[in-house]
């Protein structure tokens, strides 16, 4: 049971997007088509649920032993970037047909705030998550990215044939759009 | 280029936030005040500035294939600093941007402008940028942030401008978007301008 908690309060109540404002890069940048945002919610969910299992592992085994916690931005942005590297070689290797769907997604993961800051959400003392739990979270924000980012690319994607004001065109329409969907997911708010 | 064109670049005609789109995470998440907003600002500026010149330092010492990598640890090292430097003497603004401080080593705009500027030009022309655009990112990050905290507080930098309650959807995650929307869209029609005049 808590575990679906955790996995509603991800999704719904603190989107990752709409609520942490995290992953806005890939959420303007990769949102025009509804089959390109697809391919980007699958490459995050691959690597977050990846690089949330590591770094939990490297901080409880590591980190706090040695008491060298203050190295924890730095070594998790490189077990971020060894790992996407790493995936990709081995994606291109096992599964080609993968491989090119999740392709020129995989480079842009690595500075994709939302997988670093999911890894730090996941060891922080007042959530107390054990290893499961942690997983378990960071499936739930990759799920939470993918709703916004697919539910927005489709709204997108009719807005190209609205007959929007000149000045607007663009990056303002869109900012505007994410701003009524985050609207809307404030209706979840103390769903748990 | 002069320098003096090198440093007003970064406000208007290539804002960082208003034209290139870097650093939404942090445009957004922080700027609940005018005051959270310039702080992050002047955090960023500062790991900017210092990667922008410890990389144009090394550029031909790191052969070029790891390029990326070294510059990640660059900027890191230099957001650990500035991480433990705000938590011993700002810790109400350490508590205020949580998550977004240690977030700096991937904001886009640091290490676009390690890639793009600093690993090309000298040291001096790197400090240029980097004050630059880092200046002007905090410029962005206090306008937004000040236009939410009058819109949804009455307050500016904590001094009240009216009073009442102000519409509280602006302090809170839409207000954010909706604004920085309407920002882009202003800094839009003033670029244009600047651009007949010119």
């Amino acid at each position: 049971m808590e575990y679906i908690i955790i996995i509603i309060g991800a999704v719904f109540v603190n989107n990752i997007v709409l609520a942490q404002f995290l992953g806005i890069c890939p959420y303007l940048g990769v949102s025009a088509r509804v089959s390109t945002s697809v391919g980007m919610s699958g490459a995050v969910m691959f690597v977050m649920t990846l690089a949330t299992l590591v770094t939990f592992l490297i901080f409880h085994y590591i980190l706090v032993p040695l008491n060298i916690e203050y190295l924890q931005t730095i070594s998790y942005i490189l077990v971020v970037a060894s790992l996407v590297q790493m995936v990709e070689i081995i994606l291109k290797k096992v599964s080609p047909a993968l491989y090119q769907a999740l392709g020129i997604f995989l480079p842009l993961i690595v500075t994709n705030c939302a997988i670093l800051g999911v890894t730090i959400l996941s060891v922080r003392e007042d959530f107390g998550f054990n290893l499961l739990e942690g997983v378990v979270f960071a499936v739930g924000n990759a799920l939470g990215f993918a709703l916004t980012i697919i539910l927005f690319a489709g709204i997108r994607e009719h807005l190209d044939l609205m007959d929007v004001p000149k000045g607007m065109r663009g990056a303002p329409a869109a900012l505007v759009v994410a701003g009524i969907l985050a609207l809307a997911f404030m209706g979840f708010a103390n769903l748990v | 280029m002069g320098q003096l064109q090198n440093f007003t670049k970064g406000f208007i005609r290539e804002n960082p936030v208003f034209v290139l789109l870097l650093g939404l995470c942090p445009a957004l998440g922080v700027t609940t005040s005018a005051f959270n907003g310039l702080g992050m600002g002047l955090a960023t500026t500062f790991v900017l500035v210092s990667s922008n010149i410890v990389v144009s330092l090394i550029k031909n010492l790191i052969p070029t294939k790891v390029r990326i990598p070294s510059f990640i640890v660059v900027i890191a090292s230099f957001v650990t600093i500035t991480e433990l430097v705000m938590e011993a003497f700002l810790p109400a603004l350490f508590e205020a941007l949580g998550l977004f401080i240690p977030l700096i080593v991937v904001n886009c705009l640091v290490m676009g402008r390690a890639e793009a500027f600093a690993s090309k030009n000298n040291t001096w022309s790197a400090i240029i940028d980097g004050l630059g655009m880092g200046l002007g990112f905090a410029f962005a990050l206090t306008i937004l942030g000040g236009l939410r905290e009058i819109l949804g507080a009455g307050e500016i930098f904590g001094w009240s401008i009216f009073a009442g309650d102000g519409m509280l959807v602006f302090v809170l995650a839409p207000g954010a978007f909706i604004g920085l929307g309407y920002l882009v869209a202003l800094n839009n029609i003033v670029k244009k301008k600047l651009d007949q005049n010119a």
